[in-house]
Protein backbone atom coordinates (compact mmCIF):
# COMPACT_ATOMS: atom_id res chain seq x y z
CA UNK A 1 0.00 0.00 0.00
CA UNK A 2 1.06 3.56 0.65
CA UNK A 3 3.86 2.50 2.93
CA UNK A 4 5.47 0.08 0.48
CA UNK A 5 5.28 2.52 -2.43
CA UNK A 6 6.86 5.23 -0.33
CA UNK A 7 9.61 2.90 0.75
CA UNK A 8 10.33 1.85 -2.81
CA UNK A 9 10.37 5.47 -3.96
CA UNK A 10 12.68 6.42 -1.13
CA UNK A 11 15.16 3.69 -1.90
CA UNK A 12 15.21 4.39 -5.61
CA UNK A 13 15.56 8.12 -5.03
CA UNK A 14 18.29 7.76 -2.48
CA UNK A 15 20.21 5.35 -4.65
CA UNK A 16 19.96 7.76 -7.54
CA UNK A 17 21.33 10.44 -5.23
CA UNK A 18 24.17 8.21 -4.09
CA UNK A 19 25.02 7.20 -7.64
CA UNK A 20 25.41 10.83 -8.61
CA UNK A 21 27.62 11.39 -5.57
CA UNK A 22 29.77 8.61 -6.86
CA UNK A 23 30.04 10.39 -10.21
CA UNK A 24 30.83 13.62 -8.41
CA UNK A 25 33.61 12.12 -6.32
CA UNK A 26 35.23 9.55 -8.55
CA UNK A 27 33.98 10.10 -12.06
CA UNK A 28 32.94 6.45 -12.12
CA UNK A 29 29.52 5.46 -13.24
CA UNK A 30 28.60 2.95 -10.51
CA UNK A 31 30.01 1.50 -7.29
CA UNK A 32 30.70 -1.89 -8.89
CA UNK A 33 34.34 -2.90 -9.34
CA UNK A 34 35.69 -5.16 -12.08
CA UNK A 35 35.32 -8.89 -11.40
CA UNK A 36 38.36 -10.35 -9.69
CA UNK A 37 39.20 -7.18 -7.71
CA UNK A 38 40.37 -7.64 -4.15
CA UNK A 39 38.27 -6.29 -1.30
CA UNK A 40 40.13 -5.65 1.96
CA UNK A 41 39.36 -4.88 5.60
CA UNK A 42 41.73 -4.40 8.51
CA UNK A 43 40.95 -6.51 11.56
CA UNK A 44 42.33 -5.24 14.85
CA UNK A 45 43.64 -8.67 15.90
CA UNK A 46 46.81 -10.66 15.17
CA UNK A 47 46.74 -13.00 12.13
CA UNK A 48 46.42 -16.06 14.37
CA UNK A 49 43.11 -14.77 15.68
CA UNK A 50 41.82 -13.75 12.26
CA UNK A 51 42.47 -17.18 10.72
CA UNK A 52 42.60 -19.46 13.79
CA UNK A 53 44.30 -22.72 12.81
CA UNK A 54 44.35 -21.46 9.23
CA UNK A 55 40.55 -21.69 9.03
CA UNK A 56 38.62 -18.88 7.37
CA UNK A 57 36.20 -17.00 9.60
CA UNK A 58 32.47 -17.02 8.98
CA UNK A 59 30.81 -15.92 6.76
CA UNK A 60 33.75 -16.15 4.32
CA UNK A 61 33.79 -19.93 4.77
CA UNK A 62 30.34 -20.15 3.21
CA UNK A 63 31.62 -18.49 0.02
CA UNK A 64 34.34 -21.12 -0.52
CA UNK A 65 35.41 -22.38 -3.02
CA UNK A 66 34.38 -19.40 -5.12
CA UNK A 67 36.73 -16.98 -3.34
CA UNK A 68 40.41 -16.58 -2.52
CA UNK A 69 41.46 -15.25 0.88
CA UNK A 70 44.78 -13.66 1.84
CA UNK A 71 46.08 -12.00 4.96
CA UNK A 72 49.01 -9.84 5.84
CA UNK A 73 50.17 -7.87 8.84
CA UNK A 74 48.85 -4.29 8.94
CA UNK A 75 51.35 -1.49 9.56
CA UNK A 76 51.56 0.41 12.85
CA UNK A 77 50.18 -2.33 15.06
CA UNK A 78 46.77 -2.14 13.45
CA UNK A 79 46.29 -5.89 13.27
CA UNK A 80 45.71 -7.90 10.12
CA UNK A 81 44.71 -6.96 6.59
CA UNK A 82 42.18 -9.53 5.46
CA UNK A 83 41.60 -9.64 1.69
CA UNK A 84 39.22 -11.68 -0.43
CA UNK A 85 38.18 -11.85 -4.06
CA UNK A 86 36.10 -14.03 -6.29
CA UNK A 87 38.33 -16.45 -8.19
CA UNK A 88 38.46 -15.51 -11.86
CA UNK A 89 35.65 -17.39 -13.60
CA UNK A 90 34.09 -18.70 -10.37
CA UNK A 91 30.48 -18.09 -9.40
CA UNK A 92 29.23 -17.49 -5.87
CA UNK A 93 27.25 -20.31 -4.31
CA UNK A 94 23.44 -20.33 -3.92
CA UNK A 95 21.86 -17.39 -2.18
CA UNK A 96 25.02 -15.29 -2.38
CA UNK A 97 24.92 -15.46 -6.16
CA UNK A 98 21.29 -14.38 -6.07
CA UNK A 99 22.09 -11.41 -3.80
CA UNK A 100 25.16 -10.41 -5.75
CA UNK A 101 23.28 -9.22 -8.83
CA UNK A 102 25.66 -7.32 -11.08
CA UNK A 103 28.07 -6.54 -8.21
CA UNK A 104 29.49 -9.76 -6.76
CA UNK A 105 32.25 -7.72 -5.10
CA UNK A 106 29.60 -6.28 -2.79
CA UNK A 107 28.88 -9.74 -1.38
CA UNK A 108 32.57 -10.26 -0.69
CA UNK A 109 32.80 -6.86 0.94
CA UNK A 110 29.84 -7.52 3.23
CA UNK A 111 31.28 -10.92 4.17
CA UNK A 112 34.59 -9.26 5.04
CA UNK A 113 32.87 -6.62 7.19
CA UNK A 114 31.00 -9.34 9.04
CA UNK A 115 34.12 -11.49 9.49
CA UNK A 116 35.91 -8.46 10.94
CA UNK A 117 33.01 -7.68 13.25
CA UNK A 118 32.73 -11.28 14.46
CA UNK A 119 36.46 -11.42 15.21
CA UNK A 120 36.53 -8.06 16.96
CA UNK A 121 33.25 -8.09 18.88
CA UNK A 122 32.02 -11.68 18.84
CA UNK A 123 28.80 -10.81 17.04
CA UNK A 124 27.42 -9.37 13.83
CA UNK A 125 25.45 -6.28 14.72
CA UNK A 126 21.83 -6.57 13.67
CA UNK A 127 19.61 -3.65 12.79
CA UNK A 128 16.40 -3.05 14.68
CA UNK A 129 13.56 -5.00 13.16
CA UNK A 130 12.60 -3.22 9.98
CA UNK A 131 9.13 -1.84 9.52
CA UNK A 132 8.38 -4.50 6.93
CA UNK A 133 9.13 -7.46 9.18
CA UNK A 134 7.37 -5.89 12.14
CA UNK A 135 3.89 -5.94 10.71
CA UNK A 136 1.24 -3.65 12.10
CA UNK A 137 1.73 -2.26 15.60
CA UNK A 138 0.03 -4.27 18.34
CA UNK B 1 4.73 1.35 23.13
CA UNK B 2 4.34 5.02 22.27
CA UNK B 3 7.01 6.68 20.13
CA UNK B 4 7.54 9.96 18.30
CA UNK B 5 7.84 9.02 14.63
CA UNK B 6 8.81 10.88 11.47
CA UNK B 7 5.85 10.49 9.13
CA UNK B 8 6.47 12.89 6.26
CA UNK B 9 8.40 16.06 5.42
CA UNK B 10 7.93 18.41 8.35
CA UNK B 11 5.53 15.97 10.00
CA UNK B 12 6.04 14.00 13.19
CA UNK B 13 3.49 12.23 15.37
CA UNK B 14 3.25 9.98 18.40
CA UNK B 15 2.23 6.47 17.35
CA UNK B 16 1.90 3.01 18.78
CA UNK B 17 4.87 0.94 17.58
CA UNK B 18 6.11 -2.52 18.63
CA UNK B 19 8.36 -2.66 21.72
CA UNK B 20 12.06 -3.05 20.92
CA UNK B 21 13.61 -6.47 21.47
CA UNK B 22 17.08 -7.82 22.19
CA UNK B 23 18.74 -8.52 18.82
CA UNK B 24 22.37 -9.13 19.89
CA UNK B 25 24.01 -10.50 23.02
CA UNK B 26 25.47 -7.10 23.93
CA UNK B 27 22.10 -5.29 23.76
CA UNK B 28 20.16 -3.78 26.62
CA UNK B 29 16.65 -2.38 26.64
CA UNK B 30 16.27 0.97 28.38
CA UNK B 31 13.01 2.45 29.62
CA UNK B 32 13.27 6.12 28.68
CA UNK B 33 12.74 8.77 31.34
CA UNK B 34 13.78 11.81 29.30
CA UNK B 35 14.81 12.62 25.74
CA UNK B 36 15.88 15.92 24.20
CA UNK B 37 15.52 17.68 20.86
CA UNK B 38 18.76 18.48 19.01
CA UNK B 39 19.71 20.69 16.08
CA UNK B 40 21.00 17.58 14.35
CA UNK B 41 17.39 16.35 14.16
CA UNK B 42 16.10 19.35 12.23
CA UNK B 43 17.36 18.30 8.78
CA UNK B 44 15.67 14.94 9.40
CA UNK B 45 12.46 16.63 10.37
CA UNK B 46 12.62 18.73 7.23
CA UNK B 47 13.01 15.59 5.12
CA UNK B 48 16.56 16.47 4.06
CA UNK B 49 18.10 13.14 5.09
CA UNK B 50 18.01 10.33 2.54
CA UNK B 51 16.58 6.95 3.59
CA UNK B 52 14.34 8.37 6.32
CA UNK B 53 11.05 6.50 6.16
CA UNK B 54 7.52 6.84 7.46
CA UNK B 55 7.48 5.44 11.00
CA UNK B 56 11.14 5.93 11.93
CA UNK B 57 11.47 6.75 15.64
CA UNK B 58 13.45 9.96 16.23
CA UNK B 59 15.67 11.16 19.08
CA UNK B 60 19.34 10.52 19.80
CA UNK B 61 19.69 12.11 23.24
CA UNK B 62 18.06 10.16 26.07
CA UNK B 63 18.42 8.57 29.47
CA UNK B 64 16.45 6.06 31.45
CA UNK B 65 16.53 2.83 33.35
CA UNK B 66 17.83 -0.56 32.22
CA UNK B 67 14.95 -3.06 32.07
CA UNK B 68 16.50 -5.99 30.15
CA UNK B 69 20.08 -7.02 29.43
CA UNK B 70 21.44 -9.45 26.84
CA UNK B 71 23.60 -12.42 27.90
CA UNK B 72 26.89 -10.67 26.98
CA UNK B 73 26.23 -7.48 28.93
CA UNK B 74 28.66 -7.24 31.87
CA UNK B 75 28.58 -3.70 33.18
CA UNK B 76 24.86 -3.16 33.59
CA UNK B 77 22.02 -4.75 35.43
CA UNK B 78 18.30 -4.24 35.54
CA UNK B 79 17.41 -1.07 37.41
CA UNK B 80 20.57 0.90 36.56
CA UNK B 81 19.92 4.57 35.82
CA UNK B 82 21.89 5.25 32.64
CA UNK B 83 22.54 7.94 30.07
CA UNK B 84 23.14 6.57 26.57
CA UNK B 85 25.71 7.98 24.16
CA UNK B 86 24.00 9.17 20.98
CA UNK B 87 26.43 7.18 18.81
CA UNK B 88 26.74 3.41 18.60
CA UNK B 89 30.31 2.14 19.06
CA UNK B 90 31.60 -1.38 19.66
CA UNK B 91 34.48 -0.69 22.04
CA UNK B 92 36.62 -3.42 20.42
CA UNK B 93 37.85 -2.13 17.06
CA UNK B 94 41.07 -0.20 16.49
CA UNK B 95 39.25 3.15 16.31
CA UNK B 96 37.39 2.55 19.58
CA UNK B 97 40.53 1.26 21.29
CA UNK B 98 42.45 4.34 20.10
CA UNK B 99 39.95 6.64 21.78
CA UNK B 100 37.93 7.56 18.69
CA UNK B 101 34.60 5.76 19.13
CA UNK B 102 32.85 8.11 16.71
CA UNK B 103 35.04 6.50 14.05
CA UNK B 104 34.02 2.97 15.19
CA UNK B 105 34.20 0.36 12.42
CA UNK B 106 31.43 -1.87 13.77
CA UNK B 107 28.60 0.35 14.96
CA UNK B 108 26.59 0.28 11.75
CA UNK B 109 24.71 -2.78 10.51
CA UNK B 110 24.22 -1.21 7.07
CA UNK B 111 27.61 0.30 6.19
CA UNK B 112 27.14 0.38 2.41
CA UNK B 113 25.23 3.65 2.20
CA UNK B 114 27.67 5.75 4.20
CA UNK B 115 30.63 4.12 2.51
CA UNK B 116 29.22 5.24 -0.81
CA UNK B 117 28.40 8.73 0.46
CA UNK B 118 31.52 9.43 2.53
CA UNK B 119 34.14 6.95 1.32
CA UNK B 120 33.99 4.98 4.58
CA UNK B 121 31.22 3.50 6.69
CA UNK B 122 30.30 5.76 9.61
CA UNK B 123 29.02 4.26 12.84
CA UNK B 124 25.43 4.12 13.92
CA UNK B 125 23.45 6.67 15.86
CA UNK B 126 20.04 6.49 17.46
CA UNK B 127 17.02 7.97 15.74
CA UNK B 128 18.72 8.20 12.38
CA UNK B 129 17.97 6.61 8.99
CA UNK B 130 19.65 3.48 7.61
CA UNK B 131 22.82 5.22 6.43
CA UNK B 132 23.58 5.88 10.10
CA UNK B 133 22.62 2.43 11.26
CA UNK B 134 18.86 2.73 11.32
CA UNK B 135 18.56 2.37 15.09
CA UNK B 136 15.24 3.51 16.54
CA UNK B 137 15.53 6.63 18.66
CA UNK B 138 14.87 7.69 22.22
CA UNK B 139 11.67 9.71 21.80
CA UNK B 140 9.84 6.59 22.91
CA UNK B 141 8.98 4.57 25.98
CA UNK B 142 11.74 2.00 25.35
CA UNK B 143 14.95 1.84 23.29
CA UNK B 144 17.25 -0.99 22.30
CA UNK B 145 20.87 -0.07 23.10
CA UNK B 146 23.44 -2.13 21.11
CA UNK B 147 26.85 -2.71 22.78
CA UNK B 148 25.30 -1.51 26.04
CA UNK B 149 28.56 -1.93 28.00
CA UNK B 150 30.11 0.70 25.71
CA UNK B 151 27.17 3.01 25.02
CA UNK B 152 25.30 3.23 28.33
CA UNK B 153 26.75 4.92 31.44
CA UNK B 154 25.62 4.61 35.06
CA UNK B 155 24.63 8.06 36.30
CA UNK B 156 26.23 9.00 39.66
CA UNK B 157 23.61 9.37 42.41
CA UNK B 158 24.41 13.08 42.88
CA UNK B 159 23.58 13.89 39.25
CA UNK B 160 19.92 14.55 38.42
CA UNK B 161 18.25 13.28 35.26
CA UNK B 162 17.84 16.90 34.17
CA UNK B 163 21.59 17.40 34.20
CA UNK B 164 22.76 13.96 33.03
CA UNK B 165 20.62 14.10 29.90
CA UNK B 166 23.11 16.45 28.25
CA UNK B 167 25.90 13.90 28.65
CA UNK B 168 24.25 11.90 25.85
CA UNK B 169 25.45 14.20 23.08
CA UNK B 170 25.65 17.97 23.56
CA UNK B 171 28.24 18.03 26.36
CA UNK B 172 30.63 15.49 24.78
CA UNK B 173 30.28 17.22 21.40
CA UNK B 174 31.19 20.58 22.93
CA UNK B 175 34.05 19.04 24.88
CA UNK B 176 35.46 17.34 21.79
CA UNK B 177 35.21 20.58 19.79
CA UNK B 178 37.30 22.39 22.39
CA UNK B 179 39.74 19.50 22.59
CA UNK B 180 40.19 19.14 18.82
CA UNK B 181 40.47 22.91 18.55
CA UNK B 182 43.54 22.60 20.76
CA UNK B 183 42.11 25.01 23.36
CA UNK B 184 44.64 25.61 26.12
CA UNK B 185 45.55 28.22 28.71
CA UNK B 186 45.45 31.62 27.07
CA UNK B 187 43.48 30.59 23.99
CA UNK B 188 40.94 32.93 22.44
CA UNK B 189 37.93 30.98 21.23
CA UNK B 190 34.96 32.10 19.13
CA UNK B 191 31.82 29.98 18.97
CA UNK B 192 29.10 30.54 16.38
CA UNK B 193 25.74 29.49 17.83
CA UNK B 194 24.50 29.74 21.43
CA UNK B 195 22.30 26.67 21.44
CA UNK B 196 23.02 23.89 23.89
CA UNK B 197 26.05 22.63 21.95
CA UNK B 198 27.47 26.14 21.46
CA UNK B 199 27.06 26.96 25.15
CA UNK B 200 28.61 23.68 26.22
CA UNK B 201 31.52 24.29 23.81
CA UNK B 202 32.03 27.70 25.41
CA UNK B 203 31.95 26.12 28.86
CA UNK B 204 34.41 23.40 27.81
CA UNK B 205 36.75 26.03 26.36
CA UNK B 206 36.65 27.91 29.67
CA UNK B 207 37.34 24.73 31.62
CA UNK B 208 40.32 23.96 29.37
CA UNK B 209 41.83 27.35 30.24
CA UNK B 210 40.74 29.68 27.43
CA UNK B 211 41.47 33.30 28.20
CA UNK B 212 38.51 34.68 26.24
CA UNK B 213 35.48 32.94 24.83
CA UNK B 214 33.22 34.86 22.48
CA UNK B 215 29.80 33.50 21.53
CA UNK B 216 27.94 34.73 18.44
CA UNK B 217 24.18 34.34 18.07
CA UNK B 218 21.29 36.50 16.83
CA UNK B 219 18.98 35.65 19.79
CA UNK B 220 18.89 37.79 22.95
CA UNK B 221 17.63 34.99 25.16
CA UNK B 222 20.42 32.64 24.14
CA UNK B 223 23.13 35.30 24.46
CA UNK B 224 21.88 36.16 27.94
CA UNK B 225 21.95 32.51 28.89
CA UNK B 226 25.47 32.08 27.50
CA UNK B 227 26.72 35.04 29.55
CA UNK B 228 25.04 33.78 32.71
CA UNK B 229 26.11 30.12 32.50
CA UNK B 230 29.51 30.33 30.83
CA UNK B 231 32.29 32.90 31.14
CA UNK B 232 31.71 33.95 27.56
CA UNK B 233 31.32 37.41 26.08
CA UNK B 234 28.82 37.71 23.26
CA UNK B 235 28.28 39.30 19.85
CA UNK B 236 24.88 39.79 18.28
CA UNK B 237 25.34 39.73 14.48
CA UNK B 238 22.17 41.81 14.06
CA UNK B 239 23.95 44.77 15.62
CA UNK B 240 27.63 44.16 14.79
CA UNK B 241 29.94 43.34 11.93
CA UNK B 242 31.14 40.02 13.32
CA UNK B 243 34.54 39.77 11.55
CA UNK B 244 35.41 43.40 12.38
CA UNK B 245 34.29 42.96 15.97
CA UNK B 246 36.31 39.75 16.38
CA UNK B 247 39.40 41.39 14.89
CA UNK B 248 39.06 44.25 17.33
CA UNK B 249 38.55 41.98 20.35
CA UNK B 250 41.56 39.82 19.47
CA UNK B 251 44.15 42.53 18.90
CA UNK B 252 43.90 42.07 15.15
CA UNK B 253 45.04 38.44 15.31
CA UNK B 254 41.70 36.67 15.05
CA UNK B 255 40.57 33.88 17.38
CA UNK B 256 42.91 30.91 17.84
CA UNK B 257 40.00 28.51 17.65
CA UNK B 258 36.74 29.06 15.76
CA UNK B 259 33.89 26.64 16.38
CA UNK B 260 30.87 26.49 14.13
CA UNK B 261 27.99 25.19 16.27
CA UNK B 262 25.12 26.45 14.15
CA UNK B 263 24.45 23.52 11.87
CA UNK B 264 22.13 23.23 8.92
CA UNK B 265 19.04 24.50 10.71
CA UNK B 266 15.79 23.89 8.92
CA UNK B 267 15.27 26.38 6.15
CA UNK B 268 11.69 25.26 5.62
CA UNK B 269 12.18 24.25 2.00
CA UNK B 270 11.43 20.60 1.34
CA UNK B 271 13.80 19.17 -1.24
CA UNK B 272 13.77 16.26 -3.63
CA UNK B 273 15.61 13.13 -2.56
CA UNK B 274 18.44 13.67 -5.02
CA UNK B 275 18.77 17.29 -3.83
CA UNK B 276 19.13 16.14 -0.29
CA UNK B 277 22.42 14.46 -1.02
CA UNK B 278 23.81 16.21 -4.06
CA UNK B 279 22.87 19.29 -6.01
CA UNK B 280 21.48 21.52 -3.33
CA UNK B 281 24.72 21.90 -1.42
CA UNK B 282 24.68 23.74 1.89
CA UNK B 283 26.19 27.22 1.98
CA UNK B 284 26.82 27.54 5.68
CA UNK B 285 27.54 31.21 6.42
CA UNK B 286 29.03 30.53 9.86
CA UNK B 287 31.56 28.07 8.43
CA UNK B 288 32.64 30.64 5.85
CA UNK B 289 32.83 33.42 8.40
CA UNK B 290 34.87 31.34 10.85
CA UNK B 291 37.44 30.43 8.16
CA UNK B 292 37.65 34.09 7.20
CA UNK B 293 38.30 35.45 10.70
CA UNK B 294 40.33 32.61 12.22
CA UNK B 295 43.91 33.61 13.04
CA UNK B 296 46.70 32.40 10.73
CA UNK B 297 47.62 28.86 11.73
CA UNK B 298 44.48 28.59 13.85
CA UNK B 299 41.89 25.84 13.96
CA UNK B 300 38.34 25.81 12.62
CA UNK B 301 36.07 23.16 14.12
CA UNK B 302 32.90 22.26 12.26
CA UNK B 303 30.30 20.89 14.67
CA UNK B 304 27.24 21.37 12.46
CA UNK B 305 25.83 18.17 11.07
CA UNK B 306 26.08 18.59 7.33
CA UNK B 307 24.88 15.50 5.50
CA UNK B 308 26.24 16.02 2.01
CA UNK B 309 28.10 18.78 0.21
CA UNK B 310 28.96 22.35 1.03
CA UNK B 311 29.38 25.01 -1.59
CA UNK B 312 31.40 28.25 -1.74
CA UNK B 313 33.77 26.99 0.91
CA UNK B 314 36.74 29.39 1.22
CA UNK B 315 39.43 26.81 0.51
CA UNK B 316 41.82 29.58 -0.53
CA UNK B 317 41.89 30.97 2.99
CA UNK B 318 42.58 27.52 4.43
CA UNK B 319 45.76 27.25 2.39
CA UNK B 320 46.83 30.88 2.54
CA UNK B 321 46.46 31.07 6.32
CA UNK B 322 47.62 27.55 7.12
CA UNK B 323 44.41 26.68 8.95
CA UNK B 324 43.49 23.34 10.42
CA UNK B 325 39.91 22.28 9.80
CA UNK B 326 38.51 19.60 12.09
CA UNK B 327 35.26 17.70 11.73
CA UNK B 328 33.51 16.56 14.88
CA UNK B 329 30.62 14.49 16.06
CA UNK B 330 31.31 13.21 19.55
CA UNK B 331 33.44 10.48 21.06
CA UNK B 332 30.95 9.43 23.72
CA UNK B 333 32.88 6.56 25.23
CA UNK B 334 35.93 8.76 25.68
CA UNK B 335 34.24 11.69 27.40
CA UNK B 336 30.92 10.71 28.99
CA UNK B 337 32.35 9.18 32.19
CA UNK B 338 34.54 12.20 32.97
CA UNK B 339 31.75 14.62 32.07
CA UNK B 340 29.43 12.79 34.48
CA UNK B 341 32.11 13.15 37.16
CA UNK B 342 32.36 16.87 36.45
CA UNK B 343 28.57 17.06 36.70
CA UNK B 344 28.69 15.22 40.05
CA UNK B 345 31.27 17.74 41.30
CA UNK B 346 28.99 20.56 40.16
CA UNK B 347 31.66 21.90 37.78
CA UNK B 348 29.41 21.34 34.82
CA UNK B 349 25.75 22.35 35.04
CA UNK B 350 23.47 21.83 32.08
CA UNK B 351 19.91 21.69 33.35
CA UNK B 352 19.17 25.32 32.41
CA UNK B 353 19.38 24.28 28.75
CA UNK B 354 16.17 22.25 29.09
CA UNK B 355 13.89 25.24 28.71
CA UNK B 356 10.73 23.28 27.89
CA UNK B 357 9.52 20.06 29.50
CA UNK B 358 6.71 18.28 27.76
CA UNK B 359 4.98 14.91 27.69
CA UNK B 360 6.03 12.73 24.76
CA UNK B 361 2.58 13.32 23.25
CA UNK B 362 3.54 16.95 22.69
CA UNK B 363 6.61 16.02 20.69
CA UNK B 364 5.44 17.80 17.55
CA UNK B 365 4.78 21.00 19.50
CA UNK B 366 8.13 20.71 21.25
CA UNK B 367 10.00 20.36 17.97
CA UNK B 368 8.12 23.31 16.49
CA UNK B 369 9.10 25.49 19.47
CA UNK B 370 12.69 24.29 19.20
CA UNK B 371 12.92 24.67 15.43
CA UNK B 372 11.52 28.20 15.44
CA UNK B 373 13.38 29.13 18.67
CA UNK B 374 10.05 30.43 19.93
CA UNK B 375 9.28 31.22 23.56
CA UNK B 376 13.00 31.17 24.47
CA UNK B 377 13.28 27.51 23.57
CA UNK B 378 16.87 26.19 23.72
CA UNK B 379 15.97 22.53 24.13
CA UNK B 380 12.63 20.75 24.53
CA UNK B 381 12.79 17.70 26.78
CA UNK B 382 10.15 15.00 26.50
CA UNK B 383 9.14 12.49 29.09
CA UNK B 384 6.90 9.50 28.39
CA UNK B 385 6.01 9.57 32.12
CA UNK B 386 4.46 13.04 32.10
CA UNK B 387 0.70 12.83 31.65
CA UNK B 388 -0.53 14.27 28.33
CA UNK B 389 -2.06 17.73 28.81
CA UNK B 390 -5.82 18.15 28.64
ZN1 LIG C 1 22.36 15.87 19.50
ZN1 LIG D 1 34.43 0.15 17.49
Amino acid sequence: MRRSTRLADTTAGALAGLASIRRLTTGRRTGARPPGSWEVVTVDRPPGEVLPGGRWPEPLRRLAPAIQVEIRQAPGGRGTELAARIRPGATLPGLAAHLAGDDPGRVVRTALWQAKQLTETGEVLRADRSRTDRGPAG
Amino acid sequence: MRALCWTDTGQIAVRQVPDPELRNGHDAIVRVRQSATCGGDLPLLAGRAPYLADGDVLGHEFLGEVVTVGPQVRRHRVGDRVVVSSTVACGSCWQCRSGAPWCCDNGNPAPEASELAYGHPVPGAFGRPTATGGFAGGHAEYVRVPYADVGAYRIPDQVSDDRALFAADAAPAGWLAAELGGVRTGSVVAVWGAGAVGQLTARAAGMLGADRVIVIDPRDDRLRMARRHTDAETIDPRHADVPAELRERTGGRGPDVCVEAVGPAWDGRPRSLADRFTDAAERPPAVRESVHVCRKGGTVVVLGEYAGYVDTFPLGAVGAKGLRVRGVRQHGARHVPTLLERMARDELRTEHLATHRLPLEEGARGYALFRDRRDGCVRAVFSPDLPPAG
